[in-house]
């Protein structure tokens, strides 16, 4: 299965004499053994796009065919670590290669060293089928590893080794088929990332993903299982939102992909999540994380690849039967990766010279989230978060609409607000979320059901006041009438006591959904009440005068997300306030 | 033995193409010898078969079909390096021009370098006082950072960008700090006047010049800002030194860029620009940064024009994708003659935000620059409010906001060039504008620090501020 160099121009690379290998093959190219996937075959050329600089090849050094599509490693070892775009460990890669990225590096992606105490839970003589398992190791203190039969084999179990310490190499136990074929089985599997990992069935997405972000979890919603973007222009707080997500969050796990972004951001995810500590179970969150770091300057090749690898991965421990969250920053820089790539190979452009599958790869992409029973029959999920970098922030441009086709969350990032320093700079206009009435029964249950009525007060009373702020551009807010002037002081109080969360703030960073039902209850029961008092034609300056819109503002710093009861306080300063200016008027 | 090709099959643009060659490497150099004994260099950019494709550096006036011997070389595109490059000037592919001949070098690098590995890198937290009010406060530079200016035509981007090097405590310690200028398009008077304010500075023995200017050859200013960085990357992580880079004119690297794509007859995307536009930069901003365990820091200030002042031009909006942030000039700040013409709200840092603060710079300075942002934001809907309804039907609230955001601008943003303000006498300034709005419009500032730093009525020893 080898060939040899004919044409190289960038990352693509042609190859003559090579008629065995297969479309999607991977392929190690030139002396270094560089890693390379076959995109096309036409007669006895291929033509191969190289995950690595391929900065002196020569024509005429051989291509060898590996005879499989591209695949990675999965096993215990990939929690708490930062991988590249092809599944290589870059701790591993500075130790042989220095703080500058070598080349043709063939590192195994688990430790083949590293020792995992493995439990086996099969024996010999069982029958097993697709998705059972066979054998667990704590990979983390969080996270239980499991070990299930790949799609595609079954039969009896024989040689099966004691538990004890073994490493990810290590055969378990054999699998004898009815044609009498064995397959050992070891710790690591293999599964190549283009393929979706099968399941048993979907199931309706019925529980939020809990983010602890006030604007997401309350007015925006997305389910466990469903795909969302975030698009935004640069210095909107893409990075900085999906971060916040990936911290808080109440998924099992989360990968996270720093796709053909900055190298300090990576690093910066990498110190933080090494040393916060997940909420619930004090452990530091690296243990439920996994990075996988194509930045800007690594090859785009390798970027084309990496959110497949991801997605790969997400559907790994998915089957295992964990909620996993896929953060994938940015899915522009992919689409651009394809577009650099479909130039080189000449394709005819579509629109903006993306190619013409951009549609088609997006919607394969989005489609693998879901929320499913898996083979061995428990539930899990994978929620897909992209953020979307529009050129020029201007949403029209074909990644963000081709997206918006296939995600059901919409978190749109607007520059207005970030200059204004309103942060997370969602707009509450241009966004959605389709889950809305999926989720209904969840929030009815768990939270109150007074919730989704709530939410749908607060967000009627910021879509009047949109309309309202037209008006007042032409005319001032001073001549409107009292009611529009509550709606106007209302709508404000929500958005800079509610909707603005300080990332940087211990309490504010992170707030459970009682807590943000409670904010809502307070500032609505303020709102219930001013509006009684100015039926009876009180100016809204004499409540403003009380300082209780101001003191509302301030909720969010001031009750620890512990303490609830504390909201006793400001519903009797509500009160209050209302009375005072009640009795005035008597 | 020196293995030359006699001729070319194809002559195009800065582009020769040479048959029946054997073993060229991708990327490889070449020496192309014309028959009046003048040399060139090339680059190998495409191979097909036996067939070649060279991009030459210095363009292909003068070259014929038959008159041109090229010999590959072997070897890609490298720069000399040693710290005898202090004080020098170079052209746009790193070869001496300030007449004190070669350089004695230590060590002779790839100029494409290669990408550093995120584990490997440490994340910026120490500060630079640029001694710059606006900067300072608002988007302050982190030392590793790569923060550009975006500017236009005609604006004080040049003279920014010297007192950003002028002021610039790089390091702390004397001595350890190192400038590279790249110039890459830049008028001669440009390239003049840098070289005379790192002059006036005093440090023009810590600068290391590379210098393309407009009329010299599009395709070697591809190479300038790699040979750059790799002179910078040397310095710093080598040599221990920490380098401010200053790139001028990104908008005419991009344009290179663009001119060599079309030669190659790539598909263009947007405005032209070939698709790689993106991967292209980053090659080059992601170049900054430190590195674990070793001392050197390199921090970037691209500069670059925005065509027509549009920040969503390709070439700023792929620049802010990849820097960490931006320091954006405005035309009508500039018309009206204030200097630095910085607009605040586009302008960021992204990452001050662990670079300030308590044990960095001033506990008060996160809530202090935020509140100021949010405040000068609502400036401008007071300012639109008020030139529909007039300034008479404002409401008191909207009559302060205009008040402070004409001394914001007047007393904050405005600085002589020469003037250095220290971080404390900076930030002091912003608590005192603050003064001029009620206590109860500070939506972004704790209490306890507003009670600690908000001194009722402290606007009035400003100069010139009337009630």
């Amino acid at each position: 299965m080898s060939g040899h160099i004919y044409g190289i121009n960038g990352p693509v690379v042609t190859v003559k004499d090579a008629p065995e290998l297969a479309m999607m093959d991977m392929v190690n190219v030139g002396e270094l053994a560089l890693i390379g996937e076959v995109v096309g075959v036409e007669g006895d050329t291929a033509t191969v796009q190289v995950y690595e600089d391929t900065s002196g090849l020569t024509a005429g050094e051989k291509v060898v065919g590996q005879g499989a599509p591209m695949s990675i490693t999965l096993g215990p070892g990939l929690l708490d670590d930062i991988f590249d775009g092809i599944a290589r460990p870059l701790k591993v890669v500075e130790a042989e290669s220095g703080p500058f990225i070598g080349r043709g590096l063939a590192i195994p992606t688990l430790d083949p060293k590293r020792l995992w105490d493995t439990q086996i839970l099969v024996h010999e003589g069982d029958i097993l089928q697709p998705g059972d398992c066979y054998a667990q190791c704590q990979e983390t203190p969080l996270i239980l590893h499991r070990c299930l039969v790949p799609a595609g084999l079954s039969g009896t179990v024989s040689r099966v080794r004691p538990d004890g310490a073994c490493t990810v190499e290590d055969v378990l136990m054999e699998l004898t088929d009815e044609r009498g074929r064995t397959y050992p089985l070891k710790l690591s599997q293999r599964w190549p990332i283009r393929t979706p990992r099968p399941i048993a069935e979907r199931l309706p997405i019925h529980r939020p993903l809990i983010t602890g972000q006030r604007i997401i979890d309350t007015l925006f919603p997305i389910g466990k299982g469903g795909a969302a973007a975030i698009p935004g222009p640069f210095g909107a707080g893409k990075t900085m939102t999906q971060h916040q997500l990936a911290k808080w969050s109440d998924a099992d796990i989360i990968v996270y992909l720093g796709c053909g972004e900055r190298g300090n951001e990576m690093t910066q995810a990498l110190e933080e999540f090494s040393e916060l500590l997940d909420p619930k179970s004090q452990q530091p969150l690296m243990c439920r994380t996994i990075l996988i770091a194509n930045t800007s300057n690594m090859p785009v090749a390798a970027r084309e690849a990496s959110v497949y690898t991801g997605m790969t991965i997400a559907e790994y421990y998915r089957d295992m039967g964990y909620h996993v969250a896929l953060m994938a920053d940015s899915t522009s820089r992919w689409a651009e990766a394809l577009r650099e790539i479909s130039g080189r190979l000449e394709e005819m452009p579509a629109e903006e010279g993306f190619p013409a599958y951009l549609a088609s790869r997006l919607a394969e992409f989005y489609e693998r989230a879901g929320y499913v029973r898996t083979l061995e029959g428990r539930e899990g999920s994978v929620t897909v978060i992209g953020a979307v970098s529009p050129q020029g922030g201007d949403f029209s441009e074909p990644v963000t609409q081709n997206t918006k086709r296939y995600v059901r969350t919409f978190w749109g990032l607007d520059r207005a607000l970030a200059y204004g320093r309103h942060f997370p700079s969602i707009n509450w206009l241009t966004s959605y979320s389709e889950y809305i009435a999926d989720l209904k029964p969840w929030y009815d249950a768990h939270v109150s059901p007074k919730f989704m009525e709530d939410r749908q007060r607060i967000f009627t009373l910021l879509q009047e006041e949109s309309q309202l702020l037209e008006i007042v551009k032409l005319i001032g807010a001073d001549v409107l009438p009292e009611d529009q002037k509550l709606t106007l002081e209302t709508a404000r109080l929500i958005r800079v006591g509610f909707l603005q969360q300080n990332a940087y703030n211990a309490i504010d960073t992170y707030v459970p959904l009682e807590k943000q039902f409670r904010m809502m209850e307070v500032i609505l029961a303020l709102y219930d009440g001013s509006k009684a008092l100015l039926a009876r034609s009180i100016p809204l300056s004499q409540l403003r005068a009380t300082g209780i819109f101001d003191r509302l503002c301030k909720i969010k710093y001031e009750v620890p997300n512990d303490s609830l009861d504390r909201f006793q306080g400001y519903e009797q300063d509500v009160a209050e306030a209302l009375r005072q200016v009640d009795e005035a008027n008597r | 033995m020196r293995l030359e090709h006699i001729g070319l099959s194809e002559l195009s643009g800065s582009l020769i193409a040479l048959e029946g060659v054997e073993g060229a490497a991708y990327d490889e150099t070449a020496e192309i010898t014309l028959s009046n004994g003048q040399r060139r260099l090339g680059r190998v950019i495409l191979i097909e078969g036996d067939r070649v494709v060279l991009q030459v550096f210095e363009g292909t006036q003068g070259i014929s079909l038959q008159n041109a011997r090229t010999h590959f070389t072997g070897e890609p595109v490298r720069l000399s390096l040693s710290t005898e490059m202090l004080g020098r000037v170079f052209d746009g592919t790193g070869r001496p021009i300030d007449g004190l001949g070669e350089l004695c070098p230590e060590e002779r690098r790839n100029v494409d370098g290669s990408a550093i590995d995120p584990v490997s890198r440490h994340y910026p937290r120490d500060y630079i006082e640029t001694g710059i009010s606006a900067i300072d406060c608002s988007m302050t530079l982190i030392r590793g950072q790569k923060l550009p200016i975006f500017s236009g035509s005609g604006m004080k981007h040049n003279e920014l960008a010297a007192q950003i090097v002028r002021q610039a405590k790089l390091g702390g310690s004397e001595g350890n700090f190192a400038i590279v200028f790249a110039a890459m398009g830049v008028k001669n008077d440009t390239a003049d006047f840098f070289r005379r304010s790192f002059e006036e500075a005093g440090v023009l023995q810590r600068v290391v010049m590379f210098r393309n200017l407009a009329s010299d050859p599009i395709i070697e200013r591809i190479l300038t800002p790699r040979c750059a960085l790799t002179a910078a990357e040397y310095l710093a992580f080598d040599k221990g030194y920490h380098v401010l880079v200053i790139l001028t004119d990104m908008t005419s690297y991009c344009e290179a860029v663009r001119e060599f794509s079309s030669s190659k007859g790539e598909i263009p995307s947007r405005k032209g620009f070939p698709a790689y536009l993106y991967s292209d930069l980053a090659s080059l901003y992601e170049r900054a940064g430190m590195i674990r365990g070793r001392p050197g820091s390199v921090t970037q200030v691209p500069i670059l024009t925005m065509p027509n002042d549009d920040i969503t031009h390709p070439i700023p909006d792929l620049t802010g994708y990849i820097t960490e942030g931006q320091i954006v000039l405005d035309r009508d700040m500039d018309q009206k003659g204030l200097y630095p013409p910085i607009a605040i709200l586009p302008s960021l840092s992204r990452l001050m935000k662990d670079g300030i603060g308590e044990g960095f710079t001033r506990a008060d300075h996160p809530a202090l620059s935020n509140q100021l942002f949010a405040s000068y934001s609502k400036v401008q809907d007071a300012r639109s409010l008020a030139s529909v309804i007039g300034e008479d039907e404002l409401s008191d609230t909207d009559r302060q906001y205009l008040a402070f955001g004409k001394a914001f601008e007047q007393q904050f943003i405005r600085q002589d060039a020469f003037q250095r303000r220290s971080m404390d006498e900076t930030l002091d300034l912003g608590w005192k504008l603050l003064t001029l709005l009620p206590k109860s419009e500070l939506d972004r500032i704790d209490d306890a620090v507003i009670d600690a730093h908000y001194v009722e009525g402290a606007w009035k020893s400003l100069p010139g501020i009337a009630p």
